[in-house]
């Protein structure tokens, strides 16, 4: 019963969690990034360079792998509970 | 008195031969700030990235802007798209290959339709573009700006010469270029947007 519970908090804890990531991270609603795009003006040529410096955006991928994990563990934590009142009911 | 006036005849002869002679731009820009832009299309998220591995050479007298020639490469290496994944691809043999074709290139042979509205040129340039395997006759429209004096102030004084900001904006099909030529049409355009932004420098 405690394993029940303890997974169907997991399944939250990972859905909230992946949900606050892709809105912190500014909803992009293209494929996660690992690298952001920075512009830089050189004043002298007017010349915009782009350069690509580390960090990470959460793109739909990153959404619908957070929801995948969420099903898989609420699916666990569903069939662990009726596993355990079947075990109880016999 | 004779010698005298043949002499200064022949130097300002030079002084005017040397002043009309082309500069040579380098366009391997220490700064960093070349970059050469591409954009295609796809269903999900459109596809852009950039590369600043710019090298090359360009001929240019501020006297004829017309008579501009040269060549400019571009590092395949250097170029980058924001997701790990789609690098490799783009680096990878089925796209770029660029461990096999190291360098895009663009050698200029002819300008045409040029005109010039101050320190600014714009022509219609006509070249040998190299991609991979393939070399195609291209014309691009290039924006050319002649910078006097102004190398000084990109290098805090350390050096002294001319800018000239090159930029063109055009499109090739990536199939011309044996680029996954009919494939995965249904999810990456066929159209490649380029976009360059490059400066030279011409020290003195």
């Amino acid at each position: 019963m405690k394993s029940t519970r303890f997974l169907q908090l997991l399944s939250g804890t990972v859905l909230l969690a992946g949900f606050w990531t892709w809105l912190s991270t500014g909803a992009h609603l293209g494929w996660t990034q690992n690298q952001i795009r920075v512009t830089e003006l050189d004043e002298i040529t007017g010349i915009e360079a782009v350069r690509f410096v580390p960090g990470f955006v959460a793109g739909v991928d990153f959404l619908a792998l957070a929801l995948g994990a969420t099903a898989a563990v609420a699916g666990l934590a569903w069939w662990l509970g009726r596993r355990t009142a079947q075990n109880a009911q016999a | 008195m004779k010698a005298k006036l043949l002499l200064a005849s022949l130097l300002a002869t030079s002084a005017t031969l040397l002043t009309a002679a082309p500069l040579s731009f380098d366009f391997k820009d220490p700064k960093g700030v070349n970059t050469a832009q591409f954009h295609l299309d796809a269903p999900l998220e459109a596809i852009s990235g950039s590369g600043n591995g710019i090298a090359g050479t360009v001929s240019f007298d501020p006297a004829n802007p017309a008579a501009v020639s040269g060549t400019i490469t571009l590092d395949t290496a250097s170029l980058n798209v924001p997701n790990d994944t789609m690098r490799s691809h783009l680096h990878g043999d089925n796209w770029l290959d660029v461990a096999t074709y190291p360098t895009i290139t663009f050698k200029a042979k002819s300008v045409s339709a040029a005109t010039t509205t101050g320190a600014t040129t714009k022509a219609e340039v006509t070249g040998d573009l190299t991609v991979k395997d393939v070399t195609k006759t291209v014309t691009i429209p290039v924006t050319l700006t002649y910078l006097p004096g102004k190398l000084a102030d990109r290098t805090g004084g350390a050096m002294q010469g001319d800018l000239l900001v090159l930029r063109s904006a055009f499109s090739i099909n990536r199939s011309d270029y044996h680029i996954m030529a009919g494939q995965n049409t249904d999810t990456v355009a066929e159209q490649i947007d380029l976009t360059f932004a490059l400066a030279g420098a011409a020290a003195r």
